[in-house]
């Protein structure tokens, strides 16, 4: 068909969406206010598990400019339905319905209770810190293996248990191969709970035209049209009589993947006032009542042969769901479920996981969601294999990457992946990082005795994604598709309007998209406009997530470009009076083989288009196209990340003095901006490795409560990455395209751990805890040292 | 993130301040606003009246006192940190004063805010006990100097009264004494840890004197008083040094919270307290 | 209620207000300048600095009436009034500083303080530890880096 100049494709273009946002120009959702608008607070529980035993609202209502309050009471017969969970990943999983604000107990610590609503933002906050709420505490369970030894707290107790499902997937015989294999593995890890920490916090807006009974939501969301239809099931509100917009998102990394109480609430109050209301997050609150990630024990087991080639995987996960099932929780593990064998060849896979409830915030999907927490089980049982073997954490890569391959091939968990150069991508991360010379330094560290000593780390990740394949999600359950939207749409004087399903927090998908099309089309960049993230003007769209903007999103983009080009040449074919073989066409215009002086643009053959005075019989006017594209598979992005690390061994203090990241993340759109995506991938991952914990006490009460103690870090606690890149185009799509948006959270926190514990391994460390804090790091050594003065 | 409500009234003087604070005895002093906003956004603290003191010119100053500096309690954290009179006669302040908070904290924050703050985890104060500095107070009763060992009395505790102003302190120039702070955090902008703060006087080889004092060892910055008595007379040597720094954590009773543990934060100080020895000893 | 008067990017700005308001939501909701952003509750990130009188403050943490007849600057008084780009505004947008933009006035707001302190004469580890009170969630900051170091070559 079309074949695609690629004038953009692949160059640095300066990203179309900075102009409003260096200038201060942008609007996010607490940047809007309206006529009339009200603001609403919650009243959130202190405790993390107690029966609500009554709700005195009377003193907030009293307050000056306080001019409604609910409880959770007195709102439960207006709900139609629970908040949307969409992913029951069994048949006999435990869901219990999950109301806007509870009404007799509340499970976790800033689970809603009430909200007062007021005409200022600081009426509303006087009102809800005069509501008094009587609870009887209850005991408290926030440990996984805890909640599901005899005798727990239940969480909800119509469950009877804190079990929420146990998952099962395997190929061929594992236990077999344990059973007769010479080398295995068991290691367990435990992946701390996290806190996405977006920039921007929540906020949420209603605009209600009760005289209509239409309703209008500005929510900071990175998925507008799943919300969308989640507030149909809450309210009752019929799906064309409500529109959802995200505006400019102030960053999302799977925490505004969601559907929230306070959404449903902010609707809800919105239509019961006739006025409208406003909801904004503060940062402490936002550590309570938005989604955590990770929170998991795994158990790894590898089997080999005597030369450490995997012949067998068998995982057993212990995820924790928090107190309740949100949208994708019980799911977001098994996002990993099919990639704890790496890159990696190998016979048979087990893998078994078990969703707990506790008494802490709900978890869900957190940048990488499931893929992180697998990959970070694969790649420390490498090194794990490695010491058993007796070879190098190079070598024993080396020995079990699937061989390089520009087409698909099946791997251990029964998946098919695309496409991949896994040795080579090795060879270019061992040359950047200059690895001979980090060996000679920690070679006379080491025999110097130095209380610096230096770590090496490595992670050969492979990433899944892409979602989804709707075909695969339906098989794993999942209640929606995967496929994603988009028109592109030429007007009368050949300006160009780009409408997609995938709505951007950061991403650069008007940037992106701009390129691919202009391109398609031949036309300039500065001629492309992009709409997202609104479901009125866009309204077919699975939003997003899980790195498929691109690589499903925009693959839609390209489909909607070629629909153009191709009506756009049975236009230029009936104007030239030739047939449509007979014109070539490339950047942007048709002309006639061999005389090429008849020709045709795009802008052209749009005003054609629209004023439809010739075209051929039976044509609509106009040009534009819409196109639909679900995938036939993942796309499996991969790479090399080695991380050097110096330990103060004093202090516990680790310092990354070097990180190389080589990736292969297929076609890429635009460099720089793909640079950008793994640099602040890896700095959250090295983040999640080194600083951050969500840390609950006995009672449930969140003690990382606020920016001051849970450590997201700056930059001048980080390091400047060296980048790499090695491409091998995608076999899925035909663009090429892979994805990037997760593909640093993915990889680093193994790198950085591996490097640690390569660092503390003159002192016979085989572990560190996450995330290796100084005092992780200084306790590990202080046991190590009493274990090796043990032996002596 | 939207205090409570409060009566709000700017001083024009210190003695209009002092009269302030006398007429509620809910009443709290502002200066730079980055101990008490902080509290107040998150409603942990709900004074009934804010006396703004931010304005006292007369409080904003740093200078020559003969065998002291004197710096006005409103001097801001990022002048104390630069000011070259400091920084030659007096360098430990200039650069404790450095590693507060972050660049926009030091714009607004102010020395005698901080102090009067009583923060155990703050680093000036440390500072100011190894130095054996003066505050300089002023109440309804007239002006009294309070000696820093004696002015932090516990958690967010000193010695100021309800309708006390601190308005200077005084620190001793340091002369050719070695000096050192060191502070242990996770990010930057944290506060401390633990943090040490040394200052050493040589003699041809010996130590004369030392002193050391802990920042977060406990509730009010702390001497560590037996390093100081190891070390008074000793070799100034890396030797000795380390001997001496094996007793930083004695008689400390730290916090343990989610950053550190009490013990962890012993072990830091006896690390952080040999590591400031060497670095006096070596300026 | 208490009266307060200050002058924003230029222009004098008053009201009535409250005396718990902050200078944030003074700024964001009386002077209706809401490109600067509140991040946190506890001054730790940075999204909401501005200058008052030329030095970068966290405007979270002071009261608007202690800005009363200041002369603060917010991101939106930052390019010239043709349109053209500060020297920051343009390096963040070549080096490709900024994904969500949610943080980016207040570390251009910080930066541009840093930089005429220094006069322009940064270094790497020196930009890093002046922005220790800026967090971003998105870039890495290793461009955010690159930009400032690019904008202090121009402003020195």
């Amino acid at each position: 068909m079309a074949q695609t100049a690629t004038k953009y494709i692949g160059s640095d273009v300066p990203r179309k969406e900075d102009p409003e946002l260096i200038t201060g120009q942008a609007r996010y959702a607490d940047d809007l206010t309206l006529p009339g608008m009200l603001h609403m607070v919650l009243v959130r529980s202190p405790h993390a598990h107690a029966t609500v035993d009554n709700v005195d609202l009377s003193h907030a209502l009293a307050v000056d400019g306080v001019v409604a309050a609910y409880s959770g009471a007195d709102l439960a017969d207006e709900w139609a339905g629970p908040l949307l969970m969409a992913w029951a990943v069994t048949p006999d999983i435990k869901n219990p319905p999950h109301w806007p604000l509870t009404k007799d107990k509340v499970r976790h610590q800033g689970d809603g209770v009430a909200v007062v609503i007021a005409t200022s933002r600081a009426a509303a906050k006087d009102g809800a810190d005069a509501v008094v709420v009587d609870y009887t505490p209850l005991s408290v369970v926030t440990d996984m293996e805890a909640a599901l030894a005899d005798g727990a707290p239940l969480v909800h107790d119509d469950a009877g248990t804190n079990a929420s499902y146990t998952w099962k997937h395997s190929t061929g015989d594992a236990d077999a191969a344990f059973a007769s294999a010479p080398i295995t593995i068991k290691e367990r890890y435990v992946i701390q709970r996290a806190i996405p920490n977006a920039m921007e916090p929540r906020a949420i807006l209603v605009q209600p035209n009760t005289a209509m009974g239409e309703y209008t939501m500005w929510s900071s969301t990175q998925i507008p049209h799943i919300l969308k239809v989640a507030m149909v099931v809450a309210t009752g509100i019929a799906e064309s009589k409500l529109r959802v917009i995200a505006p400019k998102v102030g960053g999302g990394f799977g925490a505004k993947l969601q559907v929230y109480a306070e959404e449903a609430l902010t609707l809800l109050v919105a239509k019961k006032l006739g006025q409208p209301v406003k909801w904004t997050e503060e940062r402490s609150e936002n550590y309570l009542a938005t989604h955590h990630g990770r929170d998991q024990i795994q158990e790894m087991e590898l089997a080999a042969d005597a030369e450490g080639h995997i012949t067998a995987y068998r995982v057993k996960i212990w995820a924790n769901m928090g107190a309740y099932l949100q949208i994708i929780t019980p799911g977001t593990p098994l996002l990993g479920a099919f990639v704890y064998c790496g890159c990696y060849g190998g016979d048979s896979y087990s893998l078994e996981c078990t969703g707990v409830f506790t008494n802490t915030t709900p978890t869900d999907a957190y940048r990488g969601a499931g893929r992180p927490e697998a990959t970070y089980a694969i790649e420390r049982a490498m090194d794990a294999l490695a010491r058993k073997v007796g070879v190098s954490p190079v070598e024993i890569r080396r020995r079990n990457f699937h061989p390089s391959s520009d087409t698909s091939f099946s791997m251990p968990a029964g998946l098919t992946i695309d496409s991949g150069h896994y040795h080579e991508v090795l060879d270019q991360a061992l040359e950047l990082a200059g690895y001979d010379d980090l060996l000679a330094d920690q070679k006379a560290r080491r025999d110097r005795g130095d209380s610096k000593q230096l770590g090496i780390g490595f992670s050969t990740y492979l990433e899944m994604c892409g979602l989804a394949p709707s075909r695969i999600l339906k098989a794993l359950n999942y209640a929606a598709g995967g496929w994603e939207a988009a028109t592109v749409r030429v007007s009368a004087t050949g300006k160009v309007t780009v409408v997609a399903g995938t709505t951007p927090h950061g991403q650069s998908h008007a940037t992106t998209f701009a390129q691919i099309v202009a391109d398609d089309l031949g036309v300039p960049i500065d001629d492309v406009e992009v709409v997202t993230g609104d479901t009125q003007l866009a309204p077919l769209g699975m939003d997003t997530y899980g790195s498929r903007s691109l690589a499903i999103g925009g693959i839609a983009v390209h489909r909607a470009a070629e629909k153009v080009v191709a009506k756009a040449r049975t236009i230029a074919a009936h104007e030239l009076e030739v047939s449509e073989e007979d014109l070539d066409y490339e950047g942007g215009t048709f002309s006639v083989k061999g005389a090429p002086d008849q020709a045709r643009t795009i802008p052209a053959l749009a005003w054609s288009a629209w004023t439809a005075h010739a075209l051929p019989d039976g044509m609509e006017p106009g040009l534009d196209s819409t196109a639909v594209y679900d995938a036939q598979n993942f796309v499996w992005p991969y790479g090399t990340h080695i991380c050097a690390v110096e330990v103060d061994t004093d202090t516990g203090r680790v310092e990354v003095v070097k990180y190389v990241a080589v990736d292969d993340v297929g076609v890429q759109v635009n460099p720089q901006i793909v640079d950008g995506q793994v640099q602040g991938g890896v700095i959250q991952g090295i983040a999640e490795a080194l600083f951050e914990e969500a840390v609950y006490d006995e009672h449930g009460t969140l003690m990382t409560g606020s920016m001051t103690n849970y450590e997201v870090p700056a930059a001048s606690e980080l390091p400047s990455l060296t980048i790499g890149r090695y491409t091998t185009a995608s076999t899925t799509n035909e663009m090429g395209f892979k994805g990037v948006g997760e593909t640093g959270t993915i990889a680093s926190p193994p790198a950085v751990i591996n490097a640690v514990i390569d660092a503390l391994s003159v002192f016979g460390v085989t572990d560190v805890p996450r995330p290796a804090s100084p005092e992780n790091v200084w306790r590990t050594i202080q046991q190590a040292r009493q274990a090796e003065g043990g032996q002596q | 993130m939207i205090p409570a409500a409060f009566e709000y009234a700017r001083a024009g003087s210190v003695d209009e301040a002092i009269s302030l604070l006398g007429s509620n005895e809910d009443a709290k002093v502002i200066a730079g606003g980055h101990s008490l906003l902080p509290l107040m956004r998150l409603r942990f603290a709900r004074p009934a009246l804010v006396v703004d003191i931010d304005r006292l010119a007369d409080l904003e100053y740093i200078r020559d006192g003969g065998d002291h500096i004197e710096i006005g309690a409103l001097a801001r954290m990022c002048d104390v940190a630069v000011d070259p009179l400091l920084r030659a006669e007096s360098p430990l302040m200039a650069y404790t004063a450095s590693v507060v908070g972050d660049p926009q904290v030091r714009h607004r924050a102010t020395l005698g805010g901080c102090v009067a703050h009583g923060d155990p985890a703050s680093d000036p104060p440390a500072t100011l006990l190894a130095l054996d500095a003066t505050l300089v107070l002023r109440g309804p009763a007239g002006e009294r100097e309070v000696a820093s060992k004696d002015f932090f009395k516990g958690i967010f505790e000193t010695d100021l009264g309800p309708q006390d102003i601190l308005t200077s302190v005084r620190v001793p120039k340091t002369g050719s004494a070695g000096w050192s702070y060191q502070k242990f955090h996770r990010r930057a902008i944290d506060w401390a840890i633990v943090g040490v703060a040394a200052l050493v006087h040589r003699d041809d080889g010996t130590v004369s004197s030392a002193s050391v004092a802990l920042t977060n060892m406990g509730a009010v910055p702390l001497r560590a008083s037996a390093v100081e008595s190891v070390l008074a007379g000793a070799a100034a040597t890396a030797e000795s040094v380390a001997a001496a720094s094996e007793h930083a954590a004695e008689g400390t009773e730290p916090v343990s919270d989610t950053n550190a543990s009490g013990e962890f934060r012993q072990h830091l100080a006896r690390v952080l307290t040999r590591r400031a020895l060497e670095e006096a000893l070596a300026k | 209620m208490a009266h307060v008067s200050m002058t924003i990017n230029g222009s004098t700005h008053e009201a009535d207000i409250e005396p718990r308001t902050l200078l944030v939501y003074f700024i964001r909701e009386q002077a209706g300048l809401t490109g600067t952003n509140v991040g946190c509750d506890t001054s730790t990130c940075g999204s909401c600095t501005v200058l008052v009188d030329g030095r970068s403050v966290k405007s979270c943490t002071m009261l608007a009436l202690q800005a009363d007849g200041r002369e603060l600057t917010t991101i939106e008084g930052m390019a010239a009034e043709d349109g053209t780009l500060h020297a920051l505004q343009k390096a963040f947008h070549e080096n490709h500083g900024l994904q969500c933009g949610y943080c980016t006035p207040g570390m251009i707001m910080a930066a541009d303080s840093l930089i005429r302190e220094h006069e322009g004469d940064l270094t790497e580890a020196e930009v890093r530890l002046g922005l220790e009170g800026n967090l971003c969630r998105c870039t890495g900051y290793q461009n955010i880096v690159k930009s400032i170091l690019a904008a202090a070559g121009e402003m020195r």
